[in-house]
């Protein structure tokens, strides 16, 4: 992946899997403690422990199209790989967890990249499922919840193009504010 | 200073795009229109499907062309990533590989403007005729 918006597109897809109905995206940067924290939240179906234990390996997949799946060993490597860690939690009917910690100024940590592209696309493609987005610098924090888009949206649907192209740019001017890095 | 947008802004954004809507309100039946399913998978993000999407989207909107650019899960095609499916109406969905900017560009002038197709098909078995 090069850049972290692209993990994050990835992962939630399978928290969209999942059949969840709110998946919580937040992002921590934390100078004192040198990290980059990235944390899915979803409310779907949860994993039991064997299956939790099996994830992690790019040879466990739910899908049948193909017998590899990166999507989860491909962000703990390259958490891993910038002197973070990685974890998930998760619990049957209740949802999961997928932490990840990366260095925040290690060289190898790959940029965030275009995260209101990604959100944007995420919101548009499954207008049925809320989302919630924070980001937090020493700066501040920025958030924005699709519930309250759609509240101010009535019937108008989230995947407008103009609707599209306003929230791009608001998530973009508000993350500018907050000074995060790249 | 310019003012940072914020969500009242959406409101005003709302009343506008309303009018617009019921400018084009005629029966927006779903198989009437193009649909187009990105795959985005680990294998297709990966590879650039993000930016294929976000061009289909912007470029269709842009020019004027009504339709449904949705996400899909991996078809099986990795290695041919990104790969989209398109549907135009009435007819039978044709899978595309490796569509980048200019691939896509290609599609939507030829096979989406044009109903011809473009090399790229996934299983293979159609090839343009070079010198005819």
């Amino acid at each position: 992946m090069k850049d972290l918006s692209m993990h994050i597109l990835d992962i939630v897809q399978n928290s969209v899997r999942a059949s969840a109905g709110l998946i919580n995206i937040e992002i921590i940067e934390d100078p004192g403690k040198d990290i980059y924290r990235i944390c899915i939240t979803d409310n779907g179906s949860g994993m039991d422990n064997e299956t939790l234990e099996k994830v992690v390996s790019p040879f466990y997949t739910s899908r049948t199209t193909r017998k590899v799946g990166l999507g989860i060993p491909l962000f703990k490597q390259n958490a891993e790989s910038t002197g973070g860690r990685f974890s998930i939690q998760s619990k049957p009917g209740e949802g999961t967890q997928v932490t990840a910690d990366f260095g925040l100024s290690h060289l190898d940590r790959p940029v965030l990249g275009n995260i209101a592209e990604t959100l944007v696309l995420l919101f548009s493609s499954y207008p049925g499922i809320d989302f919630v987005y924070s980001h937090h610098t020493p700066s501040g924090h920025y958030q924005i919840d699709t519930r309250e888009v759609k509240q101010n949206l009535d019937e108008v649907p989230i995947n407008h193009p103009d609707i599209r192209k306003f929230l791009k740019e608001l998530i973009q001017e508000n993350l500018e504010q907050i000074q995060i890095s790249r | 200073m310019t003012k940072i947008k914020s969500l009242a802004d959406l409101k005003q954004l709302k009343a506008e795009v309303q009018s617009k809507i019921k400018l084009r309100e005629k029966g927006d039946h779903p198989e009437n229109l193009i649909q187009i399913r990105v795959s985005m998978a680990t294998c297709g993000i990966a590879s650039g499907a993000k930016e294929t999407m976000t061009y289909l989207i912007e470029e269709l909107e842009h020019q004027g062309i009504d339709a449904v650019v949705t996400q899909t899960g991996c078809m099986g095609y990795c290695y041919a990533e990104p790969t989209i499916e398109l549907t135009m109406p009435g007819s039978e969905p044709v899978v595309y590989g490796y569509v980048n900017r200019a691939k896509a560009q290609e599609i939507i002038e030829k096979h989406i403007k044009l109903n011809q197709l473009v090399d790229g098909i996934i299983p293979v078995n159609y090839k343009q005729i070079d010198n005819p």
